[in-house]
């Protein structure tokens, strides 16, 4: 099969589903549109796949297929082209997409089959699909830009999915308009580029990037990486605009999966590591990019600690590993950014499928205060949950020790690195510990705090196996990136698969070469930090059941504090929104209604005199106008002749 | 001074002949009420440019002018069902064809 035949079954399948299962939207078959959403994801996948064994077989130093389908927009010295590129950094992220999102896919049959509009749920997550692939396979910024605001809109209406709640509605709303501050600067951003090297094509922008670093702030190259960074701020979730996602909790729960923890939510650090070489020009930037991540993986994890809903604790997570991420890239670490955003995906999308397991078994209760105990009745859930809470607390051999610790390294280690953005990559990696264990501990273990009315079961077979699947992709996912002090000792010295993969993708960034004592310190020091700290959270949750009450009623003000998010919401409602709210009434009121309005009064009115007076002239007496007609012809005939 | 040759017909008798007729479908069009007395007027008109037509090819010895006049008249005739449609529907609704009924156009 040819590469354009593979790139156009790739993109299209899951817009058929979408197609397919629009139109029916008013069925309640969830058994066919299940299957065919299935089939659609199915079939990207095998793609996904033929298409990346073939980028295998390319030589290593220019891997990559394109193919342009047709100009878009021709306009003078500006050309884009709807062209599609699959290279070593999109192609770990189309199998992600497709791989991990068909497994959500058949987690939702189960999910959703007591939903009334099944149609319609799997007609949104088919086209997001879609317009994710778009996002990640698009060889240009404008491409890409219309798969990020495809992502958006499905965001929205997916979270929105139970519209007729009024909360899930505005937690909708809310995520849509969070989402619009960071598209403007995104747009912004690609005028900047725009601006300084008339192209937006990702190769040949990545080609221009000056190999000197720009340390001015006028430069159109650092302003135009600092609002593609607002841009990615926006799409995933990083302080200030991270508001969105917690309460994009509204939704049904594979979407949080699929949406909200796996893929969308890592478009800005895809698209910071696609234009690595332009950020690299920006060292500034990149800085700025490190310490938002830094705070962000903190004060996320410090949130997630004081959690009840099990879901939200999952969210906070997310933001916090995303904040890692970004600190990943900021550092120039973007094989390991890269390498943490697969394994989160997998993890992540396995935890939030297993709490979506725990709130079906529970009749859709999500506090984690009335679970516990539920490893008895959820054997299988609580299993995988288990390797993923393994994974994403960093205890080896699983996926996220290996990509975590990568960035922690760089971020210590690397040229654009800082010991202080190390420090508080540990901290963090304490915290979520702590808040993962107390999750674990909450839902799983200890006595059962559930209602006497409600008898936890295992989900079914569509939904067990995907937990599973992810479960194993939890533990091996992290071995092909063994960091090489590591594989220099294990036996068989497996190599770093995945630098070898991106060693041409990415940038270069300096590390110290002779560091492996620093490395195992470090490594050893963050690995004990979490080990410690999920014994604390273990001993606290489960033998001393009374201790955590007792600590937040001694620290009470900064358990209040935490409590309620930081009140960041409340400071953005009262400083900035109603303000805003109440500028535009005034505007609305004084400006608008006594200029505007009477400016465009008085226009109509001049233009409505001026009519009167010659408006008898159409009396609708078709005589008359036969008239006007033979007058007129009169006229011209006698200037003609005469 | 147009002076007119009462015995040998020539090119001006045909052309005063279409002014007359044009003229007096032209006044029939603009002052009569009735619209079916109007629509004759306007075959009249058509009739009488038909008729510069022959005229004109026949002195110019140009076939041309003939062929324009089967497309005259076919337009003419195609016209003519269309107005009388609207005539009999017009009828149907007000039980007359005077043309003040048909005023809602106005400005």
């Amino acid at each position: 099969m040819s590469n354009e035949l593979l790139f156009a079954i790739l993109l299209q399948a899951p817009l058929v589903g979408f197609v397919i299962n629009g139109v029916r939207f008013q069925s309640k078959d969830y058994k066919f549109a299940g299957i065919l959403a299935c089939s659609a994801m199915a079939i990207s996948f095998a793609c996904s796949v033929i298409l990346s064994s073939r980028l295998l077989s390319m030589d290593p130093a220019n891997r990559h297929i394109t193919s342009t389908l047709f100009d878009w927009i021709s306009a003078g010295s500006f050309n884009a082209e709807v062209g599609f590129t699959v290279d070593a950094i999109s192609a770990i992220m189309i199998l992600v997409i497709t791989g991990v999102g068909f497994l959500i896919h058949l987690f939702s049959v189960g999910y959703i089959s007591h939903d009334e509009r099944p149609s319609k749920y799997f007609a949104y997550l088919n086209f997001f699909v879609f317009n994710m692939l778009l996002l990640v396979l698009g060889d240009n910024l404008l491409v890409m830009f219309v798969g990020w605001e495809g992502v958006g809109l499905c965001s929205y209406l997916l979270i929105g999915f139970w519209f007729t709640d009024r909360e899930k509605a505005a937690a909708g709303m809310k995520a849509f308009i969070t989402n619009r501050i960071g598209d403007a600067g995104f747009l912004l951003g690609i005028f900047f580029l725009f601006m300084e090297f008339g192209t937006v094509n990702f190769q040949d922008l990545n080609a221009l990037a000056p190999a000197a670093s720009l340390l001015s702030w006028g430069e159109p190259l650092v302003l135009a990486c600092l609002f593609l960074f607002i841009g990615a701020c926006g799409k995933s979730a990083q302080i200030p605009l991270y508001v969105w996602l917690p309460d994009a909790m509204a939704g049904p729960t594979p979407v949080s999966a699929l949406i909200h923890a796996a893929t969308m939510v890592t478009a800005g650090v895809y698209m910071i590591v696609r234009l690595n070489s332009v950020f690299m020009a920006a060292p500034d930037v990149m800085m700025i990019i490190a310490c938002v991540g830094a705070a962000t993986a903190l004060i996320a994890a410090s949130i997630g600690v004081c959690q009840n809903d099990i879901k939200k604790v999952l969210a906070y997570s997310t933001v916090s590993q995303l904040g890692y991420m970004f600190l990943g890239v900021g550092v120039g670490a973007f094989m390991p950014a890269m390498f943490h955003l697969m394994t989160h995906a997998f993890f992540k999308a396995l935890m939030f499928l297993g709490s979506g397991s725990v709130i079906h078994a529970m009749h859709e209760e999500q506090d984690i205060r009335k679970m516990g105990g539920l490893k008895k009745a959820l054997p299988i859930t609580s299993f995988t949950f288990t390797l993923g809470w393994l994974a994403i607390i960093g205890i080896p051999p699983f996926a996220g020790f290996f990509s975590k610790d990568e960035i922690l390294w760089y971020s210590f280690a690397s040229d654009r690195g800082a010991p202080f953005l190390w420090v508080i990559g540990v901290i963090a990696a304490g915290l979520t510990a702590f808040y993962m264990t107390r999750l674990m501990a909450l839902t799983f273990w200890g006595k059962s705090r559930v209602p006497a009315d409600v008898h936890p079961h295992e989900s079914p077979a569509t939904m067990t196996i995907p937990l599973i699947v992810l479960g194993v992709l939890s533990v091996v996912g992290g071995w092909i990136g063994i960091p090489h002090v590591i594989g220099a000792v294990l036996p068989g010295h497996p190599p770093n698969l995945l630098e070898g993969w991106l060693h041409y993708s990415v940038a270069k960034i300096t590390l110290p070469q002779d560091a492996h004592v620093m490395e195992w310190i470090l490594m050893g020091v963050s690995l004990s930090v979490a080990g410690l700290s999920a014994i604390f959270a273990y001993d606290s949750y489960v033998r001393n059941p009374d201790r955590p009450e007792r600590l937040a009623k001694r620290y009470s003000r900064l358990h209040n504090l935490v409590y309620n998010k930081y009140f960041v919401d409340e400071i953005y409602f009262g400083r900035i929104i109603n303000p805003l709210i109440e500028a535009s009434k005034g505007l609305w009121v004084y400006i608008d209604v006594n200029f505007i309005d009477k400016a465009t009064y008085q226009a109509s009115g001049f233009v409505k005199s001026l009519g009167s007076s010659v408006r008898t002239l159409q009396n609708g007496n078709l005589q008359t106008y036969a008239l006007y007609i033979a007058l007129g012809a009169a006229i011209a005939l006698s200037f003609i002749m005469g | 001074m147009l002076t007119v040759d009462f015995v040998n017909i020539g090119l001006n008798h045909y052309l005063i002949l279409s002014a007359i007729v044009f003229v007096i479908g032209m006044l029939t069009v603009l002052l009569r009420r009735n619209l079916i007395v109007m629509l004759m007027g306007i075959e009249l008109m058509l009739n009488a440019v038909n008729i510069t037509f022959v005229a004109f090819s026949h002195y110019n010895q140009l076939v041309n002018g003939q062929v324009m006049v089967f497309f005259v008249m076919t337009i003419a005739a195609a016209e003519a069902g269309v107005g009388l449609a609207i005539c009999v529907s017009i009828f149907k609704r007000f039980k007359e064809v005077n043309i003040s009924l048909f005023e809602n156009l106005r400005g």
